[in-house]
């Protein structure tokens, strides 16, 4: 198989060619080795059509050899592992690995809509803005769909993904982003100094650029020097290499993101190992050594298979020991790029021409031409030939001469970017250097950042070691540390001034600035013939720099045009914003472990077990998994619920309600805590009383309910809804804290501490008394309605029982620490069998609060007040409270507010929907007519009718009128009558039994 | 003031002249020194203020004018969807109109904004969540809207690939809105601003307001970095920047800026024919027709001014998307941004005069300003031209905080961050 | 984001949850001549570009409430202090 790598070079790059790779690339069978991308292996067995474009469906190639890539897209894996639209220059080759094209139908060599370029002068830059549009209806019919079949790129799996993922925080002194000569240089100085250390390398190898060239060190290879510092830095205590993570933003507090890639170079994850883990790195300082992206200089069919950015080619060339092409024409403005002749040459591949965009002749590039073996030529391309890959190139000279060159390799080069991204995430702006003709990184850095090497424009091997020797123990500094004195001065004369060349005029064919979304010259220039003159516009009108690579390669070019077509100078014309990530993070790195039931924590009660046991079906309350009902073999839902209400009303029932909320109050001043918090009073509450208590919201709206009993002077015991006991903990911290940390009072939640259960019904005393330990007495002139107290049970467990009923039964409340929740629901079982007890759910609790008018979840919705709710009368005259002045404007309290009454369907069996709006009886259902909606509706098996709970407009005064009960969302209609939302012993007889 | 039309025909002429005789979409004028009304803010809601006033009202000697460039703020960083799926009296009116407007609004305009209803479901996982959405879609059919509750096979049909076998909170149903869809964000502007130009309003970028001149408790101009501008009526329509921009006439305000980060995937394929929301997992996703998944979820929840956010808010929408479709674990962010909300007192925007003569304020949408856009402007410039509220925009007074009828759709009352 | 709390040390956001303004005053007359004091501290805010003092509590830390102040603009936090303090 080997020997199908017919572009393998001998004796070059740092892959293991001791073993091989297999892999497929469309079906077809290839190898390569252990060290090579994917990129590096396709080129190697001579493949160079890999992809097709966006909008075109032109063919296109690999333009790069690193993450910037806007080409060489492919779907990596399949099933439910496939990942659409991942760079073959960024995919680190394994044996099996499977790669598909993308954006084509039916094969890469023959893609129909490719037909789309035939119409590429109407398909310029905002040509959907200008039509589509007739007939109207057409749009969503026809257009549209079609227009989506045609684009995206590739194909996402629709199955779950199978892999786990992690998020990890790590602490450090001084983060380095980046392995080249800048970064290990920066990491060595400072973690010799000391510092703690984080060095991060989107790559799977240290050395970024030092792999890529045939530059030397210290006397020895560059290559070796990096080994040698990686080396180094692993021998250190305190710094941490982290190979394969990208740091993809920045964000406040010197907090960076970052995602490792764990496991994407196996065919699958490791047993019980990650895909890729998030890290959340914070770090005091940070040092940005993300090196420079090469440009391109654009021309007429610029995206043909085979032209390769210049430092691209000398990537693939040392480190990977590939041959792009056996032909090479070099199309550059700049000195570096003259490397990619001389590397090539001396890899054995022709170079035909050196051809120089610049205005004057340049005598180094005539000389490396000379020793290359190629011609040097003032000109620019003029034309490539060769869809699926280059065959020739057309060079016009400055004469205006014009000679074919057959090649198949084009290497161009506009000089570099430094790649300065990460330093605008916190809002800083770039600098235009004019000298460099780049964006360089500005002066609002995020905090504690520096930036060396090529990301600050620092592009020479020189400048890099030393800035960032010098950034590293700067960075070491101001942690503290004392890093010794600096190794490397940096060069005296470091920039050359640039000559860029942004594109060859009067080139033939579509001259592409974003290769992905298949932006050309002439549509820049279109967008501002039309008015759209800032980078911005551009980008949003023709899509420029909105590809996966996000205009890594583009972005300038495009801007170049842009101040060229509109008079601008260049520096002036701005940018558009670096956004994290730096390059795309997935979705399931960010997310991490938080998906499927793992997605939010789950609160279970201290009878969780038991309920199980029992059969319970549960459902969601906020966090926690509540027991909605009981079911016994055979029963039908509405059957469970109504055994359960008749057997609490006839005999006893248990339910757990631990989840709801419980605060622990104490302190003097508890009670006047509570007389500011409550709208009624709770000052003068005896001890071993409880009382139901209402607050409300600064804004005068009703917030949270419950009862709070005293258990000693300065020791209050506040419930609140399951829902709200987050809400209302920090509200009392921040009315004891902030309002008025004069009182002398703490508060506490107990959520967690206390497993309550709620006995109910007739026989609800005899099955507490049998819990009591001797000598306890709760008869009801011992211990009556809203009594509270401390009692021992079981044999000399601590108790809470409070006698309080949301049923409407007699019913005690009974606490005990959480641990001994499972023991006491048992023993109350135990204890009421013989009374026919059974337990119920939140569903028969929901019926019985119905049949009794309590408010609760759908009541208490944060748009009702006290008076909504019946409850104005409630609120004390004598006190300030939270809420008692804006509770007390008009619009809360006029009589046409719609407020809580009961329902009863005029025909007892049809039910009345929670959420139906109602109206007049003769009304229609119109949003002028509105006059309230169903609140909560249940089946009363006592009343043997549906009931429901409504706000109504003026309700309490239209006692007995009939209304309409609306659901046109289902179709329903119906008439009910209005009447007390008290449909069961509304005297309350029961309770005090 | 000539306007190429778009057309057709317009199309294939310029394809065959090389594109080269498109015109400007706008002029680029310089302000004049005063007009009849000046638009402050040149977003969607100004831009479609100024047409509607040009249009409805045949006020043309209109300036909006803009300190950055036309819709670089909200009207470009949001994810796109319209929908008119509110609860309350106060909303549901104004949102149906607003859809309503843009059901009509290509040919409104001559401009193709992609306006696609493709649907809009809000997915639930309990009777009451459930009951709520009830509530919610009988509200809207009360006011003419579209509404269907769907059960899980429904809601399984239109999206199967959603997690219904292993979530934390399991989907039991959906309320659907049909009608709601996306629009494409920027050509609204684009289009807005083309037409009210075709009509003699001068749009006038990089042209911030520095200041307000007030004679007489009467706004008689407005100070901006192109020199003074005389107006008989300046409206505010800065949503993001309402309160720095009203202190400068002296007002303080019911309102936050707060930050919402949205989200875009590489592009796929299609894979998501609806918007879907997950309340429960504070997530919302759609995707675009260039095939990414664009998406959100919370804001970030304090004061800024910074057009972006934090890890945090990035995690938790992530989490939401990975619970709601665990399929989407490969695929790719590739751009995060931020935009600058007004979270108002109660939830609800303000569209109203102020307490100085001819100044009129547009602003507090919090989430809820993009698919507002056409009514938005409709409601303003009938308040502008005639001094009285619009019958839809009656209830967006500032005078409600004060009274205490607040347009309160998810009853938090006044704690802006959690609206 | 990350918030020094007085207590806790320095902790990343997602340990806070914010309320706001913290130089709103509640108003401590309960007379109708207080109702645009009460109206103002209800709901009107500097909202300022700049240096803002708000509240945040360390919910899943210390349950302290604490009074930031940070820049608006660029997130910079430049104290913190307990809420409780100087009331």
């Amino acid at each position: 198989m080997a020997g199908t790598q017919i572009n393998r070079l001998s004796g070059k790059g740092l892959v293991d060619r001791e073993k091989t790779a297999h892999f497929q690339f469309d079906g077809e069978a290839f190898s390569g080795h252990p060290g090579d991308t994917l990129a590096s292996a396709l080129l190697a067995n001579g493949v160079r059509l890999v992809g097709r474009s966006f909008k075109y469906h032109r063919p296109r190639g690999i333009l790069t050899a690193g993450s910037e890539e806007p080409n060489a897209l492919v779907e990596l894996r399949n099933g439910a592992r496939r990942e659409p639209n991942t760079r073959a220059t960024t995919i680190e080759l394994y044996d099996g690995l499977d790669a598909t094209s993308q954006n084509r139908w039916p094969s890469l060599r023959l893609d129909v809509l490719s037909v789309n370029q035939l119409a590429t002068p109407i398909f310029g830059a905002g040509f959907y803005y200008k039509t589509f549009m007739w007939p109207a209806a057409f749009w969503e019919k026809l257009y549209e769909p079609m227009i989506r079949r045609a684009a995206g790129l590739g194909y996402p799996s629709k199955l779950t993904d199978p892999d786990h993922y992690e998020k990890s925080n790590a602490f450090c002194d001084v983060l380095v982003i980046g392995s080249g000569a800048a970064g290990l240089s920066a990491a060595l100085a400072a973690a010799k100094a000391g510092a703690r250390v984080i060095l991060c390398e989107e790559d799977f190898e240290l050395g970024g650029r030092l792999l890529a060239e045939s530059d030397e060190i210290d006397g020895k290879p560059a290559q070796e020097w990096a080994r040698a510092a990686a080396a180094e830095l692993e021998s250190l205590p305190d710094c941490r290499i982290m190979r394969r993570t990208t740091v993809f933003g920045a964000y406040d507090g010197g907090v960076y993101g970052a995602v490792e890639r764990v496991s994407d170079h196996l065919p699958v994850p490791p047993e019980h190992a990650p895909r890729q883990r998030l890290w959340r790195i914070v770090a005091k300082q940070s040092v940005l050594c993300a090196g420079g992206i090469e440009r391109p200089i654009l021309f007429g069919n610029n995206d043909r298979p085979g032209v390769m950015l210049a430092g691209a080619v000398r990537t693939y060339v040392n480190r990977f020991g590939v041959a792009p092409g056996r032909t090479a024409v070099v199309f550059a403005d700049n000195h570096d790029a003259l490397r990619t002749a001389t590397d090539l040459a001396a890899a054995g591949v022709a170079v035909r021409a050196i051809v120089d965009p610049r205005p004057q002749a340049s005598a180094a590039a005539e000389q490396v031409a000379g020793e290359a073996g190629a011609l040097y030529i003032r000109g620019g391309i003029e034309n490539v030939r060769g869809a699926h890959g280059i065959k020739s190139v057309r060079v016009k000279d400055a004469q205006g001469g014009s000679k074919e060159f057959d090649c198949d390799l084009l290497a161009m080069s506009g000089g570099w970017n430094p790649a300065l991204n990460l330093t605008t995430h916190l809002g800083g702006k770039p600098a235009w250097d004019s000298a460099l003709s780049c964006l360089v990184p500005g002066e609002d850095l995020p905090p504690g950042m520096q930036v060396a090497g090529a990301a600050a424009g620092q592009f020479s091997l020189q400048a890099c070691l030393a800035s960032g020797e010098a950034a590293g123990a700067e960075a070491a500094k101001h942690c503290g540390f004392s890093p010794s004195a600096l190794r490397r001065p940096a060069p005296a004369q470091d920039r050359a001034p640039a000559t860029p060349v942004w594109y060859v005029e009067n080139s033939r064919g579509k001259a592409f600035v974003d290769f992905q979304n298949d932006v050309a010259v002439s549509d820049v220039k279109l967008a501002a013939r039309e008015g759209f003159r800032v980078p911005d516009h551009v980008k949003r009108y023709t899509t420029l720099g909105m590809a996966t690579d996000q205009g890594k390669t583009s972005n300038l070019n495009g801007a170049a045009i842009l101040a060229e077509a509109t008079g601008r100078y260049l520096g002036a014309v701005g940018s558009t914003t670096f956004r994290p990530p730096y390059t795309p993070v997935s979705i399931g790195a960010l997310a991490g472990h938080h998906r499927g039931k793992d997605f939010r924590p789950t609160r279970l009660a201290p009878s969780h077990r038991w309920a199980e046991e029992q059969g319970a079906v549960f459902v969601e309350v906020g966090a926690w998994m509540r027991a909605l009902m009981y079911p016994r073999p055979g029963e039908a839902a509405q059957e469970t619920v109504n055994r359960e209400v008749s057997n609490t009303r006839t005999n006893v029932g248990v339910c757990d309600v631990s989840t709801l909320g419980k605060i622990d109050v104490q302190g003097p001043d508890a009670g006047e805590l509570l007389n500011r918090v409550y709208i009624n009073a709770f000052a003068k509450l005896p001890v071993g009383k409880a009382r139901y208590g209402l607050m409300l919201r600064e804004d005068g709206f009703a917030m949270d309910d419950g009862t709070t009993a005293r258990l000693a002077d300065d020791h209050f015991y506040m419930t609140t809804t399951t829902a709200n006991a987050v809400k209302v903990s920090q509200h009392l911290e921040f009315c004891q804290q902030v309002l008025w940390p004069e009182l002398d009072v703490q508060t506490v939640s107990a959520t967690e501490q206390w497993a309550q259960y709620a006995v109910a019904g007739p026989k609800a005393r005899k099955v507490i008394e049998a819990l009591l330990d001797a000598g306890q007495d709760i008869s009801n002139e011992a211990f009556p309605y809203m009594a509270c107290g401390k009692f021992t049970v079981c044999g000399g467990t601590p108790a809470r029982i409070f006698r309080l009923s949301f049923s409407g039964e007699l019913a005690y409340e009974i606490g005990v620490p959480a641990r001994y929740g499972d023991v006491l629901i048992r023993a109350i079982m135990k204890a009421g069998a013989e009374h026919g007890i059974a337990p119920y759910g939140t569903e028969a609790l929901g019926v019985m609060r119905i049949e009794k008018g309590h408010a609760a979840g759908p009541e208490l919705n944060g748009q009702t007040t006290a008076h909504d709710l019946g409850l104005g009368k409630m609120a004390s005259t004598k006190k300030d409270f939270i809420g008692r002045f804006m509770g007390e404007r008009e619009a809360l309290n006029e009589a046409g507010r719609a407020a809580m009454v009961g329902l009863k369907p005029l025909n007892p069996k049809t039910r009345i929907a929670s959420g139906s709006h109602l109206v007049k009886r003769d009304a229609q259902a119109t949003g002028a007519n509105d006059e309230g909606y169903v609140t909560s509706m249940a089946y009363s098996p006592e009343l043997e009718t549906f009931i429901a709970l409504a706000l109504l407009s003026n309700g309490p005064a239209r006692m007995g009128e009939v209304v309409k009960v609306c659901d046109p969302l289902r179709g329903n209609e119906t008439l009910a009558e209005v009447c007390s939302a008290h449909f069961v012993d509304p005297e309350g007889e029961r309770l005090r039994v | 003031m000539t306007i190429m039309r778009y057309s057709l025909a317009s199309l294939i002429t310029n394809a065959l002249t090389g594109n080269r005789n498109w015109k400007p979409v706008w002029r680029e004028p310089e302000p004049k020194s005063s007009y009849d009304v000046v638009i402050v803010g040149g977003g969607g809601h100004g831009l479609s203020t100024a047409h509607y006033l040009a249009k409805e009202h045949g006020i043309t000697n209109v300036a909006v004018i803009e300190k950055s460039y036309i819709g670089s703020g909200n009207v470009g960083r949001n994810t796109t969807i319209v929908r008119s799926n509110y609860l309350l009296p106060g909303n549901e009116p104004f949102y149906e109109w607003s859809m309503k407007l843009w059901e009509g609004l290509e040919q409104d305009i001559n401009y193709n904004a992609m306006v696609s209803q493709r649907g809009v479901l809000n997915v639930f996982h309990s009777d009451g969540q459930r009951d709520a959405f009830v509530r919610r879609g009988n509200a809207m059919r009360f006011y003419g809207a579209d509404a269907e509750l769907l059960d899980k096979e429904q809601v399984r049909a239109l999206v199967p690939f959603v997690d219904f076998d292993n979530a934390r909170f399991p989907v039991r149903g959906g309320l659907f809105q049909p009608r709601g869809g996306t629009v494409r964000h920027d050509a609204v502007a684009w289009g807005y601003a083309r037409s009210a130009d075709s009509r003699g309003v001068d749009i006038i970028q990089n042209c911030a307001a520095t200041g307000f001149r007030i004679e007489n408790g009467r706004i008689v101009g407005v100070e901006t970095e192109k020199g003074f501008i005389g107006a008989k009526k300046v409206a505010l329509c800065v949503a993001g920047s309402s309160s720095r921009v009203a202190q400068m006439a002296g007002l303080r305000l019911p309102i936050e800026a707060h930050v919402l980060q949205a989200f875009v995937t590489e592009g796929i394929k299609p894979l998501l024919d609806t918007v879907i929301t997950f309340g429960a997992g504070h997530f919302y996703c759609s995707q675009s027709d260039k095939g990414g998944l664009v998406f959100g979820g919370d804001i970030d929840g304090y004061n800024t001014y910074a057009q972006r956010g934090n890890l945090p808010v990035v995690e938790d929408v992530a989490e939401g998307g990975m619970a709601l479709i665990p399929a989407i674990g490969r695929l790719r962010i590739l751009r995060s941004w931020g935009g600058l909300l007004d979270m108002s007192m109660d939830g609800s925007p303000i569209i109203d005069k102020t307490p100085v003569d001819g100044l009129y304020f547009n602003g507090g949408w919090c989430y809820g300003g993009f698919k507002a856009t056409p009514a938005s402007g409709w409601c303003y410039a009938h308040l502008i031209a005639t001094g009285e509220p619009h019958p839809y925009a009656a209830a967006y007074r500032f005078d409600r905080f004060g009274s205490g009828r607040v347009i309160d759709e998810k009853g938090m009352g006044a704690q802006p961050n959690l609206h | 984001m990350r918030i020094n709390c007085p207590y806790c040390g320095a902790r990343c956001l997602e340990e806070f949850t914010y309320r706001g303004d913290a130089t709103v005053k509640r108003p401590e007359s309960i007379d109708e001549s207080a109702r645009d004091a009460w109206v103002d501290y209800v709901y009107l805010r500097d909202n300022p570009a700049g240096l803002h003092k708000e509240l945040w509590h360390h919910g899943a830390g210390c349950h302290s409430w604490l009074e930031v102040t940070r820049n608006t603009v660029t997130h910079e936090i430049v104290a913190v202090e307990l809420a409780a303090k100087g009331r």
